[in-house]
């Protein structure tokens, strides 16, 4: 059956179903008054992803890469193909008709909810609770059919990826059931825990007006009862600060301000708490174990929404509060969590960082006493550890704003390419991005040396004009990289010719007042201006995350230069890379002798007697469109880089936007660090140059001078022809 | 002949049989193996493929950086087995096999997009990598069959 009515849920489709329906349909049968409700059984999702392929597309898609060894990117990037597999796959066309036929039978047009009854809650004894979607307020068969398609995505989010990764459960053994529940139009609604998580002898009850969503995902804030559980008797009313509420609106739910008069009373009466709690330890009892129930009023009638044992896992968390997500449930920063981040980011950290790094420049080192600069060197280390802390804590947290703004764009307009919104992210970007001003300062000397012919002359050793020199020297001050352009400006200079003797430029960007306009007509009214503010919060987010760095790296500049002032110093045998506090260590104590902090040398790989390995192709993520072959180039520090050639492959373990000025002259790029939103991906995409990311050990399998080939369209690196050994 | 227990056995028998063999290993199986060479060395690989209708072409694909690829840009001819065999070996009477020869030729543009979608339908979980652009599309204009059955009987069938 395609859909099974709760009434008609017995034990032989139990594995079917999910926990959730299965509890609704237990609850129904026990008495408990819970909206009338139908399934779509698993059997289903697994017909659909057997007939249209996308089964074995999913696996494709997870066996890049062992799922242990991704990186948080990676799972979201593979969670974003695979939910767009779901949403740009139709089902198929007797699936279609006997889908939509029985839910036009069941639910006409009625409001529904279409939420997700995972069928690993049972296997795991865990609960999946918030980690899958549900969609309130959906009407229609053609629109409930299709968010159907997305529940079943939800099964490959990235959070869920992440939590079964935790619990080691096989994410191709997942089948997923959904359930469509016709709404009830709570005017008050909460949760219920028959016992508190904190305090076993009592109940709690957390309500808000309005629907549900705004309590369970943290929007709203809830007043909040205990109970005696013995006696039935309130114990604790914390009312709440009432401003807002969750309302269904015409094509989904929207969070409205409260009007005056339910702002000063709370959503439930007094004699109504107990009874609540009441429903809350029937479902207890009908199920032997203390409960987290769902629940509304509409008029005087309390409806059951869900119900599900009480996990440990939800009361972990360090606030106390019940509803405090795991550290991966807090991947789903709200909008405006993402713009108040924002604010603090643009409005004083990168603000406070560059004045930093500005002080830290402005200071002549050369003029201060040796123990004077051991402790400034202290004190630049530490400033830059700051720096790192927030750069952790808060920007890297912020990059979601553009993967949430993908989701809504891929969500919305169904495009073949799931990056397509990186183009209306990066097109839109109103405030250049500062390392592609860099990049375009180089280009203008090339042009020059380029439109004058001094490629030659200049490669010759001749001395550059004086307007070539001036901006060789306006650059010299503005991007003074811990790589020490600012030390060494010939090899800026060779660099220039490399670039003029090469024609590149960016590519043609796609028309983004097309691609903004197509997003935006997917929304009308109220819904409009919030896809505007979300493109903006997306765009914001996308620029930070190249611009951060290029700020951090002008603070770590200074603590370089602090280094280098010391070494000029010292005099004596010192290791190249010499730490910060060595330095300081070295200037106060003569008899000290750094050691080197040494990288450890690539061993050979060990091959069986008689054998010899040889990795002819590694597979990646695609990450820039285009098909590319040239000699590698392995760059393991940012000084290596001025030896780059054009036309080679740029293979290094983490692209730094300060290293991104060699882009142009690559033929292609290879990462280790795999994602769509990193920094090579980002520039191989603004210069339409193939790139691939996410290769394990790139840097060590790959040596400078294999003849390899960069396929970004599959994401597979060939290394056609290793060189000679040595 | 005259087998002993009185059944004829006509060459036309057998050809049709081996024919109707032929015809469902190509529809059955989804995966052959593609012999190619370089400089005189033989090279094999797995592909996944798609007989036309008239069992004249066999469709593949194959990235570009590929030494079947490579090796095929050099010298067309190649060969294709196609058979039913598993890990475990299946009865004998069961068992068959094909060989394929011919020459492998790109597919043009013009050619492509249809070809990419007969590929895609038979193999949807790799549609992404046969719509790449940086994946060739190929078939092999088949020359000759060699159908191997009941262990050491083959047929060959000539292709005009």
């Amino acid at each position: 059956m395609i859909l099974i009515p709760l009434a008609e849920i017995t034990d032989d489709v139990r594995g079917q179903v999910g926990g959730k329906a299965w509890s609704l349909a237990t609850m129904a049968r026990a008495g408990l008054t819970v909206p009338d409700a139908a399934v779509v059984p698993a059997s289903q999702y697994r017909r659909y992803v057997a007939e249209t392929g996308v089964e074995q597309r999913i696996s494709l898609e997870l066996s890049r890469k062992r799922f242990e060894d991704m990186r948080w990117e990676e799972m979201w990037d593979a969670a974003l193909r695979i939910r767009n597999m779901f949403a740009s796959t139709a089902l198929p066309p007797a699936m279609r008709d006997e889908l939509l036929a029985a839910i036009e039978e069941r639910f006409g047009d009625a409001a529904t909810v279409v939420r997700s009854s995972a069928l690993a809650e049972d296997a795991a004894g865990t609960s999946f609770a918030g980690l899958h979607e549900s969609y309130v307020n959906v009407h229609g068969p053609d629109a409930i059919a299709e968010h159907v398609r997305l529940v079943w995505a939800s099964l490959w989010s990235d959070a869920a990826l992440l939590y079964r990764r935790e619990l080691g459960l096989d994410p191709e053994e997942s089948a997923m059931a959904v359930v469509i529940q016709r709404i009830v139009t709570g005017e008050r609604s909460g949760v219920a825990f028959s016992r508190s998580p904190e305090e076993p002898d009592r109940g709690m009850i957390e309500s808000v007006w309005g629907l549900n969503q705004g309590l369970v995902d943290g929007t709203v804030e809830p007043d909040r009862w205990e109970i005696d559980r013995e006696t039935r008797e309130v114990i604790s009313h914390t009312p709440a600060e009432r401003l807002e509420a969750v309302m269904p609106t015409d094509s989904g739910v929207d969070l409205r301000p409260l009007e005056e008069e339910r702002r000063s009373s709370p959503p439930l009466r007094q004699d109504e708490v107990p009874a609540v709690h009441e429903m809350s330890r029937r479902a207890e009892a009908i199920f032997g174990a203390p409960q987290d129930t769902e629940w509304t009023f509409s008029g005087a009638d309390l409806h059951t929404l869900q119900s599900r044992p009480i996990t440990t896992g939800r009361s972990s968390d360090d606030d106390g509060s019940p509803y405090s997500r795991s550290w991966y449930l807090s991947l789903r920063r709200s909008f405006d969590n993402l713009q108040a981040l924002r604010g603090k980011i643009e409005g004083e950290e990168i603000p406070a960082m560059v004045a930093d790094a500005g002080r830290l420049a402005a200071i002549d080192l050369s003029a201060i006493g040796d123990a004077e600069l051991a402790d400034e060197i202290e004190r630049r280390a530490t400033v830059l550890e700051r720096w790192h802390d927030v750069y952790w804590e808060d920007f890297i947290p912020f990059a979601h704003g553009a993967r949430l703004f993908g989701q809504v764009y891929n969500d919305a307009v169904r495009p073949e390419d799931a990056y397509e919104f990186i183009d209306l992210l990066a097109a839109g970007t109103r405030k250049p991005m500062v390392s592609m001003q860099r990049n375009r300062l180089l280009e203008e000397m090339a042009t020059l040396v380029r439109e004058r012919g001094l490629a030659d002359a200049l490669a010759a050793g001749e001395e550059p004009p004086e307007d070539l020199r001036a901006m060789l020297e306006e650059y010299s001050e503005r991007y003074s990289d811990p790589s020490g352009p600012r030390r060494d400006p010939a090899r800026i200079l060779d660099l220039v010719v490399q670039m003029a003797r090469r024609e590149r430029s960016e590519r043609e960007r796609p028309d983004a007042e097309a691609l903004e306009q197509q997003f935006l007509a997917q929304f009308e009214g109220e819904e409009r201006e919030r896809a505007e503010a979300l493109l903006d919060l997306g765009r914001a987010s996308y620029r930070l995350r190249d611009d951060d760095n290029i700020y951090l790296g002008r603070v770590e500049a200074e603590v370089t230069r602090a280094i280098e002032e010391a070494r000029g110093r010292i005099g004596r045998d010192l290791p190249g890379d010499l730490s910060a506090e060595d330095a300081a260590r070295a200037l106060r104590d003569p008899d000290f002798r750094p050691q080197a902090q040494g990288e450890a040398e690539d061993a050979a790989p060990q091959d069986a007697p008689g054998m010899r390995a040889q990795e002819r192709q590694l597979v990646g993520q695609p990450a820039g469109a285009g098909l590319a072959r040239g000699p590698a180039r392995v760059i393991r520090n940012a000084d290596e880089l001025y030896d780059f050639q054009s036309g080679e492959v740029l293979v290094v373990d983490s692209l730094d936007p300060t290293m991104t000025f060699v882009v142009p002259l690559a033929a292609g790029i290879v990462e280790r660090r795999g994602g769509m939103l990193i920094h090579g991906a980002i520039i191989a995409r603004e210069y339409g140059i193939a790139c691939v990311t996410g290769v394990p050990e790139a840097a060590e399998l790959i040596r400078t001078g294999d003849e390899i080939t960069v396929d970004g369209y599959l994401g597979i690196v060939t290394i056609s022809k290793p060189r000679a050994a040595e | 002949m005259q087998p002993e227990d009185g059944q004829t056995v006509t060459s036309e028998a057998s050809h049709a049989e081996a024919r109707r063999v032929l015809q469902k290993l190509l529809g059955a199986e989804r995966l052959g193996v593609l012999s190619t060479h370089h400089a005189g060395a033989p090279y094999a690989s797995l592909v996944a493929f798609v007989a036309s209708d008239d069992l004249k072409r066999i469709l593949f694909a194959t990235p570009r950086a590929t030494r079947k690829f490579a090796n095929i840009e050099a010298d067309p001819r190649v060969a294709m087995l196609i058979d039913n065999a598993r890990t475990l070996p299946l009865d004998f009477e069961d068992a068959a096999a094909a060989t394929a020869t011919g020459q492998a030729v790109e597919l043009t543009d013009d050619e492509r997009a249809e070809a990419a979608e007969r590929f895609a339908r038979v193999h949807p979980h790799l549609r992404d990598f046969v719509e790449s652009p940086s994946t060739a599309l190929l078939c092999v204009e088949v020359a000759s069959y060699y159908i191997v059955r009941r262990f050491q009987h083959v047929t060959e069938l000539h292709l005009e």
